[in-house]
């Protein structure tokens, strides 16, 4: 395609409107209840726990999504833009060597995926990532 | 969701004793999240998987709940080490109180 | 109001800053899949022909790559139990007749063609054993065993080159197709070709827009979580320029995808094929 002024004029527009609806960051009220009642109000340390995530989701139906924590006993994931922040919990078995597991989740909108580990000490790891979810031109 | 529910499971059918092998497991489910509405406006009641639990020779490998936020079809992937030959079972739990489990048999040499 | 086409357009097109088609291969079990070919000669300025594959984000891409994370395949074991089931008045099965469904290899890849001066697609031969062979009620063009099952017959062509005729009696045919292809309908006034041929490899507001290749269908939809049928996705395409659906399984479709399986030539066949 080659670049005509009326495109580039189109790309200005654009881009102004798809920013202009997708600024606004995710209110994680909810979220954060969902993990102090995971973790009793213990403080959180940053570390420990890998959360592998796109940065961009082409469609929030299937995101794939990775946690790796050696040293945790279980991690929980969560999601403060959905309207249940919950969205699994794994619990680690005397035969998995890595602490690994990967799945597929459901984003209603652009927002944060967060992992919460806890370790064998009893102590709480976390790692975040933002997903932005796209809304389709005719894949929405 | 008890008739034609399809459970896919992926192991090596053998293994050398100590190697780490991959597993991934699939289950056809709705994952009906309770957040949607039918034309009538009427909320869809939640009907989801709860609980995976996969373990090999009666010791666990992993154990996962499951929230609505799990997407239609629930995928997942994971590592298992083994020692011996034996059984892996995997186990699904629906909200209707179905129970799904599949077996696959690995040879450890 | 009626908008001109072009206003439309330079609204909703966005460029990408580099097109998304231009990197990677399609490999599935080692096998090596075409996704980029030279057009065929029928093609007006149009060089290359990429698979809609080559236009998904990495990790829609990689839904592909491994038949066991690939969702479709869910689906093609619900078809291979249909296959076996018994169904209608003269107590047969797909297989009572056809023993190995290997045999179809090949024939996703020449449909839809002319058959005693009709243009048939792969439902209508599935209809046709059904409702003369089977003694069945006919399934649904885009019902959810319809879709399993032309998942499990085209799944045997997978890899092979998409190859249909559009000479001799399946000429009118596909100058049919070909005026449809081109000809504006809807409130938007927009034609198949103002997106897919003119404006593929760009962004059309948050998603890049393919050539519109049909050779990965049936295909699992990320956005519906099932196996989407050819005409079943042309009624989307046809609601988003606010334009009334053709009817599946009609006429207009069925030359339709002849055309648009034209532009594939040469394409290998990725049924069951995964996009967003």
């Amino acid at each position: 395609m080659k670049l005509t002024r009326r495109k580039v004029l189109a790309i200005g527009t654009g881009s102004l409107a798809y920013f202009s609806l997708c600024g606004l960051p995710a209110f994680a009220s909810l979220a954060d209840d969902a993990v102090a009642e995971l973790t009793g109000g213990a403080e959180i340390e940053e570390g420990g726990v890998t959360l592998t995530a796109p940065e961009i989701a082409e469609n929030g139906n299937t995101v794939p999504i990775a946690v790796s924590a050696p040293g945790a006993v279980s991690v929980t994931i969560f999601a403060d833009g959905n309207p249940v922040p919950n969205v699994a919990t794994f619990k680690f078995g005397p035969l998995n060597p890595s602490h690994m597991a990967s799945t597929r989740i459901r984003l209603a909108k652009t927002q944060n995926v967060i992992a919460i580990a806890q370790m064998e000490d009893g102590s709480f790891r976390k790692a975040q990532s933002n997903v932005k979810v796209t809304i389709g031109g005719c894949g929405g | 969701m008890a008739s034609g529910v399809k459970r896919r499971v992926k192991v090596p059918k053998k293994a050398k004793a100590g190697d780490t092998i991959t597993i991934k497991t699939l289950i056809s489910h709705k994952m009906e999240s309770g957040q949607r509405k039918d034309k009538d406006g009427n909320v869809i009641p939640r009907s989801i998987i709860n609980r995976f639990v996969a373990d090999f020779n009666g010791q666990n490998i992993i154990d996962v709940t499951l929230e609505p936020a799990i997407s239609t079809n629930p995928y997942f992937q994971f590592e298992a080490i083994v020692a011996e030959s034996g059984e892996f079972k995997f186990t699904w739990y629906d909200d209707d109180g179905s129970v799904y489990d599949t077996v696959k048999k690995i040879e450890v040499s | 109001m009626k908008l001109k086409p072009i206003a439309v357009l330079a609204a909703l097109f966005t460029a990408a800053g580099a097109y998304a088609q231009d990197s990677n291969t399609l490999a599935i079990d080692g096998e090596t899949f075409v996704t980029e070919t030279a057009a065929p000669a029928h093609m007006e300025n149009v060089d290359t022909i990429y698979s809609g594959w080559r236009f998904r984000s990495t990790e829609t891409q990689a839904l592909e790559l491994d038949d066991f994370d690939n969702p479709a395949f869910v689906f093609v074991d619900l078809g291979l139990d249909l296959w076996d089931q018994v169904d209608g008045s003269e107590g047969k099965s797909c297989s009572s007749c056809h023993e190995n469904v290997e045999d179809f290899a090949g024939l996703r890849a020449q449909l839809p063609r002319v058959e005693n001066g009709e243009l048939v697609d792969l439902e209508d031969l599935i209809n046709e054993c059904r409702t003369e062979r089977m003694g069945a009620e006919p399934w649904k063009w885009s019902g959810g065993d319809m879709t399993a099952m032309t998942a499990v017959i085209g799944l045997q062509s997978r890899g092979m080159p998409m190859n249909v005729k559009i000479d001799g009696e399946a000429a009118p045919f596909w100058e049919m197709g070909k005026e449809l292809y081109y000809t504006p309908v809807g409130q938007l006034d927009m034609a198949c070709s103002n997106c897919h041929k003119d404006n593929y490899g760009v962004m059309i507001r948050a998603d890049h827009l393919s050539q519109g290749q049909t050779n990965g269908f049936p295909t699992y939809r990320l956005k519906n979580a099932k196996l989407n049928s050819i005409h079943g996705r042309f009624k989307g395409c046809m609601r988003n320029i606010r334009a009334k659906p053709f009817k599946e399984g009609g006429p207009e479709f069925k030359t339709l995808e002849l055309y648009l399986a034209s532009q594939g030539q040469g394409l290998s066949v990725e049924t069951p094929s995964v996009r967003n």
